[in-house]
Order: structure tokens, then sequence, then C-alpha cells
């Protein structure tokens, strides 16, 4: 069934222009393109690293010298030349601010143009913004508040130099050096990141947030980030992003890592809305991350990810459930559109008795994109009575896309449970025609639906997010049915 | 990162394999062209290994770390009671036994054996081995089979019933058959694959292809012992066609089962069942491929599985719909049952989907026996041996319902229950 006005209605959509494309001239500090042990050395020591960082990056650096790029992803891309990159980049004017007065007004527009005003974060919502912009933290807000409590909440090159000890003891120890390609390089080359401690016993009061921008031309982002919940403790953290429209591809090989102690609940939001290309699929952000969290005995990892930018994205938040009792969730909305590529997904292992986790996955594809749901639910032998619930639902918005789900199970367990079902179908067009008819447009009657198609993972992010996030599915999708 | 030393090994590994299957397999002049490009396969393909995505699962030493011989086809065999009223054409360790077999003839069949009189046109057009090591080597290796074509119209009342036996010990043997109905006809094939108590290796490459309005329905069970069983089948759908196939696999120490099915004309349907049931040490690997080239088409796949003691079970279905296959509607399950500890069920079902307007959907579950279930039937006086045996009989029932003879599911549920209860 064709709606009059369906072309237009997509050119005018396929036709937009990537909503937060500009740029913020911003003088920065910035090493030569390519990458060697000299490269690894002038980070270090840009940063003031102690030697074992050093040897821990240069290791990392040897390891990965001898890996070769993974190819089994559903992906397509010219692979990012490795010695073109610079490695390091860092606004000059940095300084120490106590208020947003002392933040460069080029960077207060930037924030501002990207609807995170500061002052309004804060007086609405409550929020500690860590505004990351190129790969150095600029200004952090309520870290006096949190101080209070005992929790640690900087950047990593600071927590490096703060509090070596949390850093030396956690850092890889749930992504290895070893681990993959991208989470090598990532581990050699890192800049900077979060670095976030919850001291035993307390809930953290207000969701920690943290702004990923890429910003400088041609360098790639290395974001390193290490949350710690300690026994019996509570954090919310939410990760976000849009980037700059560019012509040439940037690289993005974060490595996010997250512990929780017993009894302790760590819960990871992400909304990620980078450059996705235009629309014959020229530039773009490839986002090759490594997400991965240990829960130890009756701890709890949740991750909630709406994923609507990036050229390429190779992601999958995973959860280790060593401890007994734990339980891992993933909450995941992906939506592409144009050339996007997406192969996302999540992995549980279960390794601990009574071990429970449930994965929702909502993937939507319009234009010429392809998405893909790949995720292991791994039942390790001693993981008696373990649980698992998979969900992995497709909708498809044109007749050029396409919706895949690679899903691997593999059950070691006489007592495990493990369900999981998948369903690929066309957004509905008795429901667009039920909306229509009500006088309610296209435009609205397809966010409707797809809002309401992804409400079981909208439902679990946090308040601002769940706006943003309701608001980015609405501008990725609009009349995009074909 | 393979190292040098791992590639030599493989590759020691390999020549020494194909060199061994070689010596023993040499003379076969027929399809000169399929078997060529199939040793360029070998030799340009490394060994299917973990690295290898469609293999991941499942080791191949068994068949590769050994020696194998050409059997002489001449040895005395018992065949299988079950009987099924079938024209019946019998195989022993891969070479056609006349004397065990019915004649080659029958109103609206044409049959002959596979390379008699002029190569078939069809085969190798199918199975091209493209990247598939254990395809090619069953295409540069194959010395026997049938080619059954069935005219135009005939509804052939009569099952043809293949059996494949395998005896020898340290035997290898490379089948292949062509099924080609014509527009408008009807076959029933039911394949029995029985192994011995030797190592041996049977390898089986059929290639289907079903004419407008035809249906063919073929019904494999296999019962390998120490036989290790690699069976391809390959079937091509032409428009209005039906196809069913049902496998069960009751015990074989490894078997790998492709299954790929090429829909090509419009309105077709495709069923696919399957039951395993590995114990001991036996490994059971089932991939599907239903590829939808065009719109109007339905596939309904089911499979089911018991694994136990320190058996593994794979199953890995794909459903592939191209971006012209609107209107597909394409269904896909695995359940499994694992009861041991030491059982592995690794289960994969696969979407890959390239056009909105279709209704695709898969579920995969593993789990256990309802022990609520277990306790309505005790508490109604049925015994624990008894109620488990009902309900075994009772989860694998859609699958060995499908099978086209009340003859053959009585024989499977037969030999199920003396397998769960030995």
């Amino acid at each position: 069934m064709a709606y009059a006005g369906d072309d237009e209605l997509l050119e005018h959509v396929t036709g937009k222009e990537y909503e937060f494309g500009f740029t913020t001239n911003i003088e920065s500090d910035k090493a030569p393109p390519g990458l060697n042990e000299g490269t690894i050395r002038l980070i270090s020591q840009k940063k003031n690293e102690p030697e074992w960082l050093l040897e821990w990056r240069l290791e990392a650096f040897r390891i990965w010298s001898e890996m070769v790029e993974p190819e089994w992803a559903h992906v397509q891309y010219e692979k990012p030349d490795f010695q073109a990159i610079s490695y390091y980049s860092a606004p000059k004017k940095k300084a120490q601010l106590n208020s947003l007065d002392e933040v460069d007004p080029e960077l207060r527009r930037t924030m501002e143009k990207l609807g995170i005003s500061m002052e309004e974060q804060k007086r609405l919502s409550g929020v500690a913004v860590d505004f990351v912009l190129d790969s150095v933290s600029v200004a952090t807000s309520f870290k006096e508040k949190l101080g209070e409590l005992g929790i640690i909440f900087c950047s990593m090159s600071d927590a490096v130099q703060e509090h070596p000890e949390l850093v030396k003891k956690y850092l890889g120890s749930v992504v290895p050096k070893t681990d993959n390609f991208y989470a090598a390089l990532n581990s050699a080359v890192f800049t900077d990141g979060s670095f976030c401690y919850i001291p035993k016993g307390v809930r953290c009061p207000m969701e920690l947030s943290t702004y990923f921008r890429i910003n400088e031309a041609g360098t790639g982002q290395f974001e390193r980030t290490l949350v710690i919940a300690d026994e019996s403790s509570y954090v919310s953290y939410l990760e976000g992003c849009t980037a700059p429209s560019r012509d040439e591809n940037q690289l993005h090989a974060a490595v996010v890592e997250l512990i929780a102690l017993d009894h302790a609940e760590i819960k990871y939001s992400t909304v990620q809305n980078w450059y996705p290309g235009d629309e014959n699929g020229k530039g773009g952000v490839f986002n090759f991350v490594t997400k991965r969290g240990i829960c130890h005995l009756r701890s709890k990892i949740s991750w909630t990810q709406v994923e609507t930018g990036s050229a390429i994205t190779w992601k999958y938040p995973s959860c280790i459930l060593k401890g007994d009792h734990s339980v891992g969730e993933f909450y995941s909305v992906a939506v592409t559109n144009k050339r996007q590529q997406a192969d996302t997904g999540t992995k549980m292992i279960h390794i601990g008795k009574n071990t429970n986790s449930t994965i929702i996955s909502k993937g939507i594809s319009s234009g010429y994109s392809q998405n893909s749901y790949r995720g292991l639910v791994q039942i390790n032998k001693s993981a008696k009575n373990a649980r698992n619930f998979s969900q992995c639902d497709s909708l498809l918005m044109t007749d050029h896309c396409g919706a895949h789900t690679f899903p691997y199970i593999e059950v070691k367990n006489s007592s495990a449970k493990v369900e999981h079902e998948a369903t690929t179908s066309k957004i509905g067009e008795d429901q667009i025609f039920y909306c229509l008819q009500r006088g309610i447009s296209e435009e609205k009657a397809i966010s409707l639906i797809v809002n309401g198609y992804a409400k079981d993972v909208l439902n679990k992010l946090p308040m601002e997010f769940a706006v943003e996030a309701q608001k980015l599915l609405a501008i990725s999708l609009e009349g995009s049915v074909g | 990162m393979m190292t040098t030393e791992t590639v030599n090994v493989q590759d020691e590994k390999k020549s020494a394999f194909l060199g061994s299957i070689s010596s023993a397999f040499q003379g076969a002049e027929t399809y000169a062209t399929l078997r060529k490009s199939a040793w360029d396969t070998l030799s340009k393909f490394a060994i299917p290994g973990t690295k290898t995505e469609a293999w991941k699962y499942t080791r191949v030493g068994k068949v590769i770390n050994h020696s194998w011989m050409k059997s002489h086809g001449n040895s005395q065999i018992n065949l299988p009671e079950i009987a099924i009223g079938g024209l019946r054409y019998v195989f022993v360790d891969g070479l056609f036994r006349a004397d065990l077999s019915d004649e080659l003839t029958y109103p609206g069949l044409n049959i002959r054996r596979t390379g008699e009189n002029a190569e078939n046109n069809l085969l190798g057009t199918l199975s091209n081995h493209q990247g598939d090591w254990f395809e090619a080597l069953n295409a540069a290796f194959f010395n026997d089979g049938l080619v059954i074509e069935v005219d135009k119209n005939a509804q052939i009342d009569r099952p043809v019933h293949l059996v494949f036996f395998t005896s020898e010990e340290n035997t290898a043997s490379f089948s292949r058959n062509v099924l080609s109905l014509q527009e408008s006809s009807s076959l029933h094939v039911f394949t029995h694959y029985i192994g011995s108590e030797h190592s041996t290796f049977s390898s089986v490459v059929t290639e289907a292809f079903v004419g407008k309005n035809a249906a063919l329905k073929i019904d494999k069970i296999q019962e390998g012992n120490e036989t290790a069983f690699h069976h391809v089948d390959w079937t091509k759908q032409d428009r209005d066609s039906r196809f069913d196939i049902t496998t069960v696999t009751l015990k074989s120490s490894w078997v790998r089962n492709d299954l790929n099915i090429r829909v090509a004309g419009e309105n077709c349907h495709s069923s696919l069942t399957g039951a395993y049931l590995p114990s001991g040490k036996e490994h059971v690997d089932n991939h599907t491929m239903v590829d939808h080239m065009v719109p109007n088409c339905e596939s309904d796949e089911k499979y089911k599985g018991i694994v136990r003691e320190n058996a593994t079970a794979v199953f890995n279905g794909k459903v592939f719909v191209r971006p012209d296959a609107q209107k597909t509607n394409a269904f896909q399950q695995n359940a499994n049952i694992v009861l041991d500890d030491t059982a592995t069920m690794f289960s994969k079902p696969e979407l890959e989907i390239y056009a909105d307007d279709v209704k695709c959907s898969h579920g995969s579950t593993t789990g256990q026996f309802d022990e609520e279930a277990v306790f309505y039937l005790r508490a109604r006086g049925i015994g624990e041996v008894m109620a488990r045996k009902l309900l075994v009989e009772a989860f694998l029932a859609d699958v060995i319902t499908t099978l086209s003879d009340e003859r053959l599911q009585t024989y499977c549920t037969e030999k199920i229950q003396q397998l769960m209860h030995s």
C-alpha cells in the first residue's frame, strides 16, 4: 500500500543533513599521525604517567602489532589506516575550572548546540556532567558533592595520578590487552576517559554522565572507561555522544570495563549518535567498541543502549556472570539508516550458580542500511540453574535494507533454561493506516509506532535520557517508510 | 593469528589425508570438470576448523586423522527388517548392489546409476562446493549413486527406498545422487543410512530438483554406530512446488548434515524437520539453509533434540531472504533438552533478511524435562520410567509424525525408546 506524498517524505528525510554537524575551532595540542613505540611514549609522557602504565601500554602495542584486524562481523568498510591517525590531541586551554563561567566560550556554544547546556543540566536534572572534548576532560561538575560520599568520578588521567592503586588493580581486568584487535589498540594508545569508583555501601545519588565528542579532524578517539562499584553500592552511569559532520572516516575504539563487586549494581546507559555518513555512505564514524562487565556475588550489571549513529558499529556490551546469583541485562535499540552498518549485540557468560540474564534487542533498519544482532549466551558447566531469556526483534522500513539475527547459544549444563526468540517484520501498514484515519500524520504515526516498538528498552533509560532518545528515534526515522 | 608452524602442520595433515584418499579412490574418469574444480577447492582451502564459521563447533579429526580405504563392496550384509513396500536400492560401502536391489525400472521413473552412459548435466549444478571443503571431497571422489528422474505428471505410488550401508572396517564411501522431478510429479524417498560397528566414513551428496507444481518428500533415518556421516542435501524448488524433509539421527559417532534449499520459484512450500538424540561421545551437527530467492514462499523448520552423557549437538539454521523475496513467511524453531552436565548443546538459529515485507521468526530453547509434567503423570499412577518415556515421545512427536509412513514412525519411536533406556 502506498501513501500519497511518500516520495516527497522520503526525500525530505533522507535529504536531511546531520543535525549536529558543526565543528568547534579550538586550538589543540596534537601529535603527528602515526603509531609506533615513540607515539606511545609521547602519550604517556604528555600525561605524566607512571612507569608501570607505560610498560602496560607498550606490552599492549606489541600484542596489537601481531594481531590481525577481525573480519567476521557482518559489515563492509574500508579498513582504517592506523598510521594516518593522530593518537593524541588535547585542547590547549586547559585550566582548573570551578564554575561554568571559566569554560571556554567556544566550548560552551558547542554544548549549547548539543542541547546539554550545563546550567540547565544542573538545575533541572541534578546530573553531574564530565564533558569530554577530544580526549581530555574539560569540566567536571558536582565533583565536590560526590566527594563527600567518597565517590570518585574523574577523568582517567586524573585517576592515574590520584588513585593509581585502583587503576592498577582493575585496568584490563575485565577486558585484557589480548582480548581483541581494537581492545589491544585502545590499551596501547588510550588518551582519556572516565573513571568512577563507588565505595562500599554507597548508593550514588545522581546519574553520572559523560558526553563524549569527537572533534579534531583526523583524531581517533580511544577512550578508556572504568567503573568500579564496590560491595553493596549502586551507580547509574550515562554515556552519550554526537559528533560533527566530517568527510573522512573517524575511528573510535573505546574500551569500557565495569566491575560490580558483591551485592553491587551498575546501570550503564548509552545514547550514541555519531555522524553516520552521508546518503552515499561517505564519511561517518567507525565505532569499534569493547564493553564488558564482570558480576560478582549477587551483583547486577544492566546495559541499555540506543544506537542511532556511526557509519559502522561493532559493539557487544557483555556480562561475565561470575558470582552466584548475579544478574546481567542488555537492552538495546539500534537504528540504522542510509548506508549505516551495525553489528551489535551482547555476550552473557554464565559461570556462577543461579545466574540470570535477559536480552532485549530491537533493531530498526531503513534506507540502504544493514542491521545485525549478534549475541552469545554461554552457560558453563558450573552455572547450575542458570536462566536466560532473549528476544531480538527487527523492524524493516524499506526494501533495500537488511535485518539479520545471529544468536549463538552454548549450553553445557543440564539445569539451565535458555530461551531465544526473534522476529523480523515490516512496520505495520494497518497501524499506520489506523493512525492516519485518526488524523495523525504519517511522520507522527511512524514515530509513535517505533517508540512503542522500542518501549521495552526506552523504559529502561533514566528519565533525562529517555526523552532525548525518543527525540533521536523520531529524527532518525521520520517518514522513512518506503 | 596462525603461525607458520600451525600452517605447516595443517598442510601436512591435509596432504597426508588427501594422499591416502586419492590413492584409494583414483581412476574415476567421469565428471572431469567437476572433479577438477573440486580439487582446486581441496588444495586452496584449509581443512575446516574452529576458525571456519560453518564448522566452528565440529571437530573433523575423526575423519581427517584416519587413512581410509576403498571397499570392494561385496561384503555380506543383513538387510534391516524395515520394509515400507518401496522400490529398494541398496548401496554397500558406497557401491550399488544389484543383487540386493529391485529392478531399476518402474513406470514413471527413469533410474540409472550416476555416471552410467552419459554424465548427468544436473549433477554438480547445486552442490558446486564453493568453499565447502567436505562437499568438494565428495565431488572429487564419488564413484556411485543414483540418478532418479520422475516423468511429467507422474505420481509415483511406491516410495523409493534407498539403503546406504557401511560395513568394512576403515573404508570410506562417497556417493552422489540426483533426484529430478518434472512438472506436476510427486515422489516419496526414504533414505536409510546404516553404519557399522567399525570405523567407517560415509559421504553422500544428494541434489534434488523439484519442478513446477511437483512434490518431493524425503525421509532420512541415520543409524551410524561407529560410522562418521557427512550428508549433504541440496534442493532447488521451482514454482508452486512442495518439498518436505525429515531427518532423524538415531545414533552415530559423528554426523554432519548439511541441508540447503534454494527456493527459486514463487509460491513454494518448504518444510524441514529433524530430531537427534546423541549420547555417549557422539556428535551431531545439523546445518540448514533456506535461501528465499523469490517472493510469496513459505518455509517451516523444526529441529528437536535430546542431548545426553558426553554428547554434543549442534544446530545451525539459516533463513536467507533476498531483496526481491517479498511476502516471505519463514519460521524456524529449535528445541533442546540437555540431560547431563557433561552434554553440550550449541544452537545458532540465524536470520539474514534483505526484504522488508516479510514475516520471519525463529525461536530456540534449551532446557530440561518439565518436572511438573513428570509429577502429573506419576500422580496418576504412572511409574517414573514410563512417565519419562512418554515425555520423550511427546517431545519428539511433532518431528517423528512428519515421517510419511506410519511404519517409519513406529520404527523410530521404538528405536528412540530403546536408545533412551539402554
